[in-house]
């Protein structure tokens, strides 16, 4: 393939190299980059690039999905006198099993930059901020040298290109907190206070960042921007296989053969990213059920593998497709303990703003490590069960922290309930027993 | 507009939220982190009910949980609080809360009377399914006032969200995350803020609590309580005193929508346990010829104060902190001519002076809650923080206006409180204070200038001019060209009227404290150039004690001795017996000048609450009954006059002070008073005298009001032990003490509901047993009482009828070896009484002098020196403080050391060889063990 194929084809990671050397400005250009900011800035007006970006049908790839130029379209375009509007890029990736956007950071910084002073412009705000997540010290490097050189070329900072648009880009490294991928408590954070979520409405478009109107979007769904202002919103329509637009970076995690990272089309089925790109499960280990888009989502089986993996699909499934990487349970891990697992980590990542996240988690945590130890009892499931339904219920809780955290319960409750009984039948964790056998 | 709750058509208001609504309706729905004064963050989901989207959802049953709190009403719009999953939902918060509770409610301090307990029975809680571990904490120490137990905490988030955001504080904040939050200080130490106490009764639960209850233990359902109003400052905070055993254990906020709302400052919620103090007088003492006092009978005391009086001239010193009757009796038994109001001589014309500009002015004379509606603030030369707190709790709801106004543009409702907040983040209404030192309001001000006294009133007169398009005056007259300060202040009140270009409503606060009139002046003159541009301006004077306003009233016009003079007709030999009334003279002007007028009266008789330098002086001490003790009607510092009730009869020979008062204006013979009997007949007898205070016989229903044909009790109908508490002593109970006085009864029978405001004595309504139980006494939840306003405005402004006077200043220098002397009020210590009590003793420090550090290196002084001020006797330690004016040292006002001082005087500062500074104040004497 050559490269021209390979960036119509696989846009996102196209100067992705197998070494995965980072391209600096030089190598990006080289590329044709910053070719949507040249098409964009001073040539299209702030509405004339919204509309093309409305048009592309792009989405959030942070996990809900949000119809990415709808969410640019909130923010009051009126000149509204002094002040500022802010653009916050999340890289904030600490979803279990997502390392989608790490790779983007750390082989393509400047495909990020483009897209942001592209979204940024559209949106008519000066400053942005990228909230790194505190372990990405080479992407928050590279991020850094990255945007120094932008200053150096003109891409950033005063009249850019010429045209009168001015945008400050600065890189904020995060505490280290799940919550802070919530873009309201990453506000919260960037603004030096607690990570708590915030109530809504107002919404971060008109009350975001230091009360102003913000934008905050995901690193993949800013890397995909400069592609579509360059080559248009009917080109990245046609690279979905479903009624989504766009290309998807898909990723698997668990025990298969070929674990990773991959841009694949929108809507390709999971069963081909499971077996074609992944390799299949490992020799010895046969496939019980996955969770599609990262932690916080609901179990797939099965009968779910030939489900294209798109926003609509996967919703209908039960599940959300999430960050779009998958973590993988196989019959030899128990799913009880797997699910403790998250749930503890979810726990532990609660904010402890309100009282069903903040001690629900506990103690939905707590009884399944009962469980797993061979202390369960009666009526353990029940209250269980009552707890998907009191902290998982979206609204019963302040943000969806609470309702992600349970989603890997609920479902493994619906898909392994018999494994959560023997727990409690046999005083004692199948799979330990087994391991201990063996 | 009308919503629909399980079935029932209700009226609603679109500014209200659901929780709002519904407890207005008197639905029991439970909640915690909401608060009345505070709004709504969702934090709890206590509240939470199914809401419909139509009626056939609503047929069907099919809804969604919403948060009362987070959810406007809307007309039509259908809600449940009854239905199963409603139910469910809110069962299963308590019961989360009550994971990590620990359930010690039997030695909580909060049980009884604990909205963590109201809302567990409310749900219907009860079984336990939880089977881990309880986490727990490790509790602080917080000062003297206020006890920390973090474990029983559920995390409402209540505490920071009044301590930081509603106060201003910044040494309290929600730690860690998860289930391990934790709410405290970055290590132990006293609670810094003003209004700590406050978290006593936010908390719903008992991590905040009462220390002086803690150590003096006494539960709800067992403490007598009457209606009473805080003595600590002009302020008149309404307050709930509780007592039991004859011992006061607490002071709780009274609710009044129009003063102090939800919240009391730290002087006035632990100020009043003085009166538990051992140095109080219990009877009569008679000063035998070794000086010693020898206790004497009620009558055998008002034998000899009536002889003392037939015998010779008589003159009195009344008290600005007693009320208005004793005052009033006082002045009938001496004559008006021979009535001294008992201000210092310094005080007197600058109290009077506050309440000329009042009536001068044509600016309208707000209540606190007024003052939260303004849209701009100055503030000139009153340190209002330390001399009236609850006015600067008010100041920083008032720059939130801003805030509010930028909701309304996103259609935010002002309960929104999180919303709001992160939407303004810190812009403010503009706030400008021009004070001799740094205030604890600077944090949120536009402009805080630290300007010597004459400089802020030539400020504020610059400020007038400007408003007024006036560039014309030049109030130095002399080298304004030539020093460069004084541009600075020009510039300064340019800004400052720049800044006020946009406002619409004006708050200019001054008052005593800064001890100059033209500071006053000043002020009166910005509100009225300000009226004068067509918008609203408000003018609020603080004064200095609970009754300042009530004696200047008393007095007005007919030229009373202040100090001064009392003490000229003393030496003049023109005074045999002299009369003075809860009164430490020593704290109104130097020792050895009050040692001369005491000496030179050939009696002394006097009447007060505690043992002090004045009593131990006189030849007849006379015990008085305290504030809480006593029925009294007090004049706040904007006119209004209240009523304060006995909460319980006091001991021994302790009779009010209009008591032995009146008795022995009978024993005179007097006419006036023959058909006196009652309070209430002494003040309608002052009401009729003075036309300035005709009003305050209605400041409450006077003793024959029933309530429904019944009294209003002081003791809840839960009150127990009554037959047990005296079994030590006998065992035969005692009747009841009749109350005569008023229309509250010393027990538990009666009715305490729809009763007149002034006579609320307790919050309790069934089911809601602690304080948040409030809303039922509301006839708006959050708004005024059912009960109607407390207290009447008594302040009628003449119309402008009066010119405003407009004195010139001269400009402010000092010779180099000299500095301005300026008062610096302190929260703890300036009141004297409020000082004494348990806790507060623990925060008060010693009076010193402060100067800025060039101020120290001009004069060759150093922190820690002991300097003499002119030729006052007592040396005091130097305090090197930046926040100083330059050219300015402060006194630390109020105490009996600095009583000799004269505000706003040039005065030479000297070193004393030798010093020792006193002794460090012992805090934390409780720290140490770890508690839990």
């Amino acid at each position: 393939m050559n490269a021209l194929d390979r960036a119509l084809t696989h846009p996102l990671t196209r100067n992705v190299t197998p070494e995965r050397r980072p391209f600096d400005l030089a190598a990006y250009e080289a590329g044709g980059g910053y070719g949507g900011l040249h098409t964009a800035i001073g040539k299209l007006t702030p509405a004339e690039c919204l509309q093309i970006v409305k048009d592309s049908n792009l989405r959030g790839r942070g996990g809900a999905g949000f119809p990415t130029g709808l969410k640019w379209s909130f923010v009051p375009m009126e000149d509204g006198g002094p002040g500022h509007k802010y653009l916050i890029c999340n890289a904030d990736e600490m979803e279990p099993g997502t390392f989608k956007d790490r790779l983007l950071l750390e082989c393509d910084p400047h495909q990020l930059i483009e897209g942001m002073i592209l979204a940024a412009y559209t949106i008519g705000a000066d400053v942005a901020y990228v909230f790194i997540r505190a372990e990405y010290l080479l992407a928050e490097r590279l991020l850094r040298e990255a945007i120094r050189d932008c200053y150096g070329k003109g891409y950033l900072g005063r009249n850019i290109l010429g045209s009168g648009y001015n945008l400050d880009m600065h890189v904020h490294s995060s505490a280290g907190r799940y919550i802070c991928g919530e873009e309201t408590a990453l506000i919260s954070s960037l603004e030096g206070k607690r990570a708590n979520p915030r109530a809504k409405p107002p919404f971060p478009q008109v009350s975001g960042l230091w009360g102003r109107p913000t934008i905050v979007n995901n690193v993949e769904t800013l890397c995909n921007v400069p592609h579509i202002i360059e080559r248009g919103a009917q080109w990245f329509n046609d690279l979905g296989l479903t009624e989504d637009a766009g290309t998807k970076m898909y990723g698997v995690s668990g025990r298969v053969k070929n674990p990773g990272c991959w841009e694949l089309p929108i809507g390709t089925p999971i069963r081909e990213i499971l077996e074609g790109c992944a390799g299949g499960m490992e020799d010895g280990y046969a496939f019980r059920g996955l969770l599609p888009g990262g932690g916080s989502t609901d179990f797939l089986v099965a009968e779910h593998l030939d489900l294209a993996m798109d926003y609509g699909t996967i919703g209908k499934a039960g599940s959300r497709m999430g960050t779009g990487t998958m973590i993988v349970l196989d019959d030899r891990t128990c799913p009880v303990a797997f699910v403790q697992n998250l749930v503890a980590f979810f726990a532990r990542e609660s904010c402890g703003f309100c009282t069903p996240c903040r001690e629900g988690l506990p103690w939905s945590a707590q009884l399944l490590a009962e469980l797993e130890a061979g202390r369960g009892q009666a009526g353990d499931l029940d209250t269980l069960a009552m707890h998907v339904d009191f902290i998982g219920t979206p609204g019963n809780t302040h943000c969806a922290l609470a309702p992600g955290a349970m989603e890997p319960l609920a479902s493994g409750l619906k898909y392994f309930r018999e494994d959560f009984q023997r727990h409690i039948d046999g005083r004692a964790c199948p799979y330990c027993e087994r391991e201990a056998a063996a | 507009m009308n919503i629909r709750i399980d079935g029932v058509e209700y009226p609603a208001t679109k500014d209200r939220n659901l929780l709002e609504t519904c407890l207005g309706l008197g639905l029991n729905l439970p909640y915690f982190c909401w608060h009345p004064a505070m709004g709504s963050v969702g934090a709890c989901r206590q509240c939470a009910v199914l809401q419909y989207p139509d009626e056939e959802a609503e047929q069907a049953g099919r809804g969604k949980l919403v948060m009362a709190c987070m959810t406007p009403v809307s007309d039509g719009a259908r809600f449940s609080l009854e239905t199963a999953q409603a139910r469910r939902f809110r069962q299963g918060i308590i019961e989360s809360l009550m994971i990590n509770h620990p359930h010690d409610c039997p030695v909580c301090a909060e049980g009884g009377e604990c909205h963590l307990q109201d809302m567990t029975v409310m749900v219907g809680h009860r079984d336990r399914r939880y089977r881990g571990r309880k986490r727990t904490f490790r509790n602080q120490y917080l000062g003297p006032l206020v006890h920390h137990e973090m474990n029983r905490c559920i995390t409402c988030y209540r505490c920071t969200r009044f301590y930081r955001d509603y106060a201003g504080g910044t040494d309290l904040a929600a730690q860690g995350c998860h289930d391990h939050i934790f709410f405290g200080r970055h290590e132990d130490g006293v609670l810094e803020s003003e209004f700590a106490g406050n978290l006593v009764e936010v908390c719903p639960t008992g991590v905040f609590t009462d220390k002086h209850l803690v150590h003096d233990y006494t539960r709800k359902w067992d403490l007598q309580s009457a209606p009473s109003v805080c003595a600590g400052c002009a302020v008149g905070c309404n307050t709930l005193p509780g007592e039991r055993y004859g011992r006061l254990k607490r002071v709780h906020n009274r609710f009044n929508a129009e003063i102090n709302g939800y919240f009391l400052c730290d002087r006035g919620r632990f100020g009043a346990t003085w009166v538990n103090d051992e140095r109080r007088l219990d009877y009569p003492g008679l000063r035998g010829e070794d000086g010693r006092y020898n206790a004497i009978d009620h009558h055998g005391a008002l034998q000899r104060i009536v002889s003392s009086v037939e015998r010779g001239a008589v003159a009195a010193v009344g008290s600005p902190r007693a009320s208005v009757e004793a005052n009033f009796l006082l002045r009938l038994l001496a004559g008006p001519a021979r009535f001294c109001p008992g201000f210092s001589a310094v005080e007197q014309p600058l109290v009077g002076e506050a309440l000329a500009l009042l009536r001068a002015s044509r600016a309208t004379v707000p209540d606190i809650a007024t003052m939260e509606t303004a849209d701009a603030i100055l503030v000139l030369g009153e340190d209002v923080s330390n001399t009236a707190p609850r006015i600067a709790l008010a100041l920083r709801q008032g720059v939130r206006n801003r805030a509010y106004a930028m909701a309304a543009g996103l259609k935010l409702q002002d309960w929104q409180d999180a919303a709001i907040r992160n939407l303004a983040q810190d812009q403010r209404c503009p706030l400008f204070i021009a004070a001799t030192a740094a205030t604890r309001l600077d944090p949120v001000a536009a402009r805080s200038l630290r300007l010597a006294t004459p400089e802020i009133a030539r400020l504020g007169l610059r400020v007038a001019d400007a408003l007024a398009g006036d560039n014309s005056n030049d109030y130095s007259h002399d080298n304004s060209h030539d020093n460069p300060d004084d541009h600075s202040v020009h510039r300064e009140a340019a800004a400052i009227a720049d800044g006020l270009r946009d406002a619409k409503r004006l708050l200019v606060v001054s008052g005593t404290g800064s001890g100059d009139i033209a500071v006053m002046q000043a002020a009166a003159r910005v509100a009225e150039a300000f009226r004068d541009t067509g918008r609203e301006a408000m003018l609020s004077l603080v004064v200095p004690e609970a009754n300042s306003l009530g004696q200047a009233l008393l007095c007005e016009g007919n030229g009373s001795p202040d100090l001064d003079a009392l003490a000229a007709s003393a030496e003049a030999g023109e005074i045999d017996t002299l009369l003075v009334l809860e009164n430490d003279l020593y704290r109104r002007a130097a020792t050895d000048q009050v040692d001369r007028l005491l000496a030179n009266c050939q009696r002394v008789i006097a009447l007060d609450q505690l043992d002090n330098p004045t009593t131990s002086a006189s030849h007849l001490a006379v015990p008085a009954a305290s504030v809480i003790e006593s029925e009294g009607t007090l004049v706040s510092l904007e006119g209004r006059a209240q009523r304060c009730f006995p909460v319980f009869p006091p001991h021994a020979e302790r009779h009010p002070a209009w008591v032995w008062l009146l008795a022995t204006l009978k024993e005179l013979g007097r006419e006036a008073v023959s058909d006196w009997h009652h309070f209430d007949d002494v003040t309608r007898g002052c009401a009729a005298a003075i036309p300035a205070l005709a009003g305050i016989a209605a400041a409450a229903p006077d003793h024959r009001f029933r309530n429904h044909g019944v009294r209003v009790p002081r003791q809840p109908p839960r009150y127990s032990g009554r037959t047990a508490m005296r079994a030590n002593v006998s065992v035969h109970e005692p009747k009841q003490p009749e109350d005569e006085e008023s229309p509250l009864a010393f027990s538990m029978e009666g009715l305490n509901r729809d009763q007149p405001a002034a006579l609320l004595s307790y919050v309790w309504a069934p089911g809601w047993n602690s304080n948040q139980g409030l809303h039922r006494f509301q006839a708006d939840v959050g708004g005024p009482l059912k009960g109607g306003p407390a207290g009447i405005r008594l302040l009628r402004a003449n119309g402008g009828a009066t010119p405003l006077p407009r004195h010139a200043t001269a400009a402010f220098a000092v010779e180099a070896d000299e500095v301005l002397l300026v008062p610096r009020y302190r929260i703890f210590g300036s009141e004297a009484l409020s000082a004494i009590s348990p806790g507060i003793r623990e925060l008060v420090r010693p009076a010193c002098i402060e100067l800025c550090a060039a101020d120290a290196e001009r004069l060759g002084l150093a922190d820690g020196d002991g300097v003499q001020v002119g030729d006052n006797a007592a040396a005091l330690p130097l305090r090197i403080d930046d926040a100083m004016a330059p050219g300015c040292a402060g006194y630390t006002a109020g105490y009996r050391e600095t009583a000799g001082l004269a505000p706003n005087t040039r005065q030479r500062l000297r070193r004393v060889a030798h010093f020792s500074p006193p002794g460090p104040t012992v805090i934390g004497s409780d720290r140490g063990g770890r508690h839990g």
